[in-house]
């Protein structure tokens, strides 16, 4: 991101506690998906329990975001790379929470499962989770840093996610198959994968996100586009 | 200082400030008592109309002399105001190099010249290659006086145009020559108006260039070619008479005079005034 | 005027355009070219040539004494300064607003539309016209019944319409503006921008505006001013989202100190 200053130092805090809020944000959910997989595989449900009271913040610092960019919108009419950090800043923060609301789910399906006894270890599972894990904090890293190429990486890596994901499918399918008293709990896991798969997917668009913010171009939904008819140029 | 002491301060000043004012005021207040007090009840209407009478007999009038100074302050006006406004509008327009500086330079030594003086060269330059005294003579002398001031002014109110006015003209598409003359002068015009009214109050108050120049005449005359019987010289000769009716007369023509100009200049003034509104 | 020296569609051509006023350089080499019925923004900080580079457009920059520029400038494919081209005439087919309302003050409102006419010795009856253009400048409405009263009674925002209903009556097809807008209120300067819309259809406009939103509200394209260099130029909405230039995108995010 370009060092220098804005001529009106109010500005320049006003999008430094923005920027600080965004990754306020972004080191909660991280925690939150952390701490609700280890509630999941260590049995324990007081983590789980710790993630579900933890999103009460993870909300108002969504709201709180929100709020500083509206104003930030009208007050300071922003141009250029501020009009690109401040715009990305509104749509990533949705997906953020977006991600806390995931973990959570993760922690009721932890909550949920240490009810019974467990299953049979599931590895995938612990893979899938560190990946996604990853992806998270790569988009955040790519976020600090304006880094193109983590970003980059981020949206190739969703591959990766998705075969890790159907191939945990096709194992908790097999247990489910193999025993009718398994349906419950491998069920729940799939759930916890599909949740782990989606939350993969938001980092996907925290990074896609990323890019428009340093380069401008928008690489979303590349199909789509229409090659709008360009005004005349020099 | 205290709030009394501030008052009485104000008091003060403002008292001395009126005394003043009075001073000011008390040579203008006794001329014009003097004027009317030893005028008026030599006014008539045959006064303004009759030409004058000789000595010893009642009646008579400065109808001539009245008629005099607006004919040769008329003539003045034909010669001085198109050289004087024109003077103004180009060193306005286009007086700041060397000739401006020249023309503005000797419209300053001009206004400085003693009208007595004016007076005498009209006589050197017009009576005598005509070979008589003229009312021509007369208002050349009164141009000669009135163009300087007449520049002055014209190029102060012409500079006062906003350079937007100027430059709107110039963006339609109209020729620097009539942006001069159809907006820039257009707008100046009031003011140079009240100017010219000014210039000629000052100018029907002149007495020593037309002494010799349109000296003086018994009779109606409007043949620029002619000496012109003028209120100012019509004073001067009935107040050095040793007669004492003339000196009456002398009083009323004076009055008639500060009338005239009297006028003049309010015309002017109200004028100013209208525009500004 | 023949358009075959230039690509379809050019209205205005600049090329290699330097300007001075008595030997300080106020534009440097600045090349660009407006498409026909487009606008054109020009921004920059104070100082950094923008009046000066329309002025040349019009040839009001040569009536300065001790102004002089070289380069060319084409409007329609036809070089300004070629011998035989008469600047006054040119004044008539590139109009220009200035930043303050200037209505002749002794005129009324009727005589101030119809000035660029009388002053040029066009006689005859301008009602249908000054009806016109007053439609076109957006102002008929509020001053039909009142014609023949002083320009000066109108409000800035009025005054300014009024100016620039004065220079479309002349007929121009390319209208130069001064920061229109720059001495009027919110209002006023929103009607003004309405303008600026609906007469692209019929003219090709250049606005300089310090006002950056407004120049991003009204404009095609927008060009980047410093020190009297053409620092970038291009479509508007790229200008203001994603610039080329660093001192562009200072300039317009407020980094420029």
């Amino acid at each position: 991101m370009t060092m220098k200053a804005h001529t009106d130092k109010t500005y320049d805090a006003q999008l430094d506690d923005l920027r600080n809020k965004l990754l306020t944000l972004g080191g909660k959910v991280e925690t939150e998906i952390a701490v609700a997989m280890r509630g999941l595989q260590e049995r324990d449900s007081k983590l789980a329990e710790q993630v579900i009271a933890a999103d009460r913040e993870v909300n108002r610092l969504e709201v709180d975001i929100d709020e500083a960019c509206r104003r930030l919108l009208v007050l300071r009419q922003p141009a250029a790379s501020d009009l690109r950090f401040i715009t990305t800043a509104l749509k990533i923060v949705v997906d953020l929470e977006r991600i806390g609301d995931l973990a959570v789910n993760i922690a009721e399906r932890a909550l949920d499962l240490n009810q019974s006894p467990p299953l049979k270890p599931v590895h995938d599972l612990g893979k899938l989770a560190e990946l996604c894990q990853k992806q998270v904090r790569g988009a955040l890293d790519a976020f600090v840093d304006g880094d193109v190429s983590m970003a980059e990486q981020v949206i190739k890596d969703d591959d990766l996610v998705d075969s890790l994901y159907h191939n945990l499918f096709n194992e908790l399918l097999a247990l489910m198959m193999e025993d009718s008293r398994n349906i419950r709990r491998a069920n729940s896991l799939l759930f916890v994968a599909k949740h782990l798969e989606r939350l993969g997917d938001h980092a996907t668009n925290v990074a896609e996100m990323v890019i428009y913010m340093v380069r401008g171009t928008d690489v979303r939904h590349p199909g789509s586009r229409t090659s709008k008819s360009a005004p005349p140029t020099p | 200082m205290t709030l009394t002491a501030r008052r009485a301060a104000n008091g003060i000043m403002t008292g001395l400030c009126g005394l003043a004012l009075v001073v000011a005021l008390i040579p203008l207040v006794s001329l014009l008592w003097l004027v009317i007090s030893n005028g008026i009840h030599g006014l008539s209407l045959d006064f303004f109309t009759a030409l004058p009478a000789p000595v010893g007999e009642t009646g008579g009038g400065v109808g001539n002399a009245l008629a005099g100074t607006l004919y040769i302050v008329g003539v003045a006006c034909l010669i001085g105001v198109p050289i004087g406004v024109g003077a103004g509008v180009f060193l306005a327009e286009r007086g700041d190099g060397q000739l401006g500086d020249a023309i503005r330079f000797t419209a300053e030594v001009l206004s400085g010249v003693p009208s007595i003086v004016v007076g005498i060269v009209a006589y050197g330059m017009v009576v005598l290659p005509m070979r008589r005294f003229s009312a021509l003579a007369g208002g050349v002398a009164l141009a000669v006086l009135m163009v300087p001031t007449l520049a002055r002014s014209t190029e102060e109110l012409v500079r006062l145009v906003p350079q937007s006015l100027r430059e709107a003209s110039l963006a339609l598409g109209v020729p620097q020559w009539r942006t001069s003359l159809k907006v820039i002068l257009r707008t100046a015009l009031g003011g140079i108006m009240t100017a010219i009214l000014l210039a000629v109050a000052r100018a029907a108050g002149e007495t020593a260039p037309l002494l010799f120049t349109s000296l003086n005449n018994q009779y109606w005359n409007w043949r620029a070619d002619q000496p012109t019987a003028s209120l100012t010289v019509q004073i001067f000769n009935y107040a050095v008479s040793p007669y004492k009716d003339w000196h009456d007369k002398a009083w009323s023509a004076a009055l008639v005079l500060l009338l005239l100009v009297g006028a003049l200049s309010m015309a002017g003034r109200l004028l100013s005034r209208s525009r500004l509104r | 005027m023949s358009e075959s020296a230039q690509p379809d569609g050019i209205k205005i051509d600049v090329k290699n355009l330097d300007a001075w006023f008595r030997g300080t350089q106020a534009l440097r080499n600045v090349s660009l070219s407006v498409p026909k019925n487009t606008v054109l923004a020009i921004i920059g900080p104070s100082g950094c040539g923008k009046s000066t580079f329309v002025r040349c457009i019009n040839r009001m920059h040569e009536l300065v004494p001790g102004a002089t520029q070289t380069g060319k400038v084409f409007v329609d494919g036809k070089d300004l300064h070629a011998r035989g081209v008469d600047p006054v005439d040119l004044r008539r087919r590139v109009g220009m607003v200035f930043q303050r309302p200037n209505p002749f003050p002794t005129m009324s409102i009727y005589e101030n539309v119809a000035a660029g006419l009388k002053l040029n010795g066009i006689g005859g009856d301008h009602k249908q016209l000054v009806e016109k253009s007053l439609r076109q400048a957006a102002l008929w409405d509020e001053v039909k019944d009142r014609l023949q009263s002083s320009a000066l009674s109108l409000s800035g925002g009025q005054q300014q319409r009024l100016c620039i209903a004065r220079a479309l009556a002349i007929g121009p097809e390319v209208l130069l503006m001064d920061e229109p807008a720059s001495a009027l209120d919110p209002i006023a300067t929103a009607k003004i921008e309405e303008l600026i819309h609906e007469l692209r259809e019929a003219l090709t406009i250049v606005i300089v505006t310090h006002n950056m939103q407004q120049a991003a509200r009204v404009s095609d394209s927008t060009a980047f001013f410093y020190l009297g260099e053409l620092i970038e130029h291009g479509p508007t909405e790229r200008i203001f989202t994603n610039p080329r230039e660093p001192r562009t995108e200072d300039y317009v995010t407020g980094k420029f100190g």
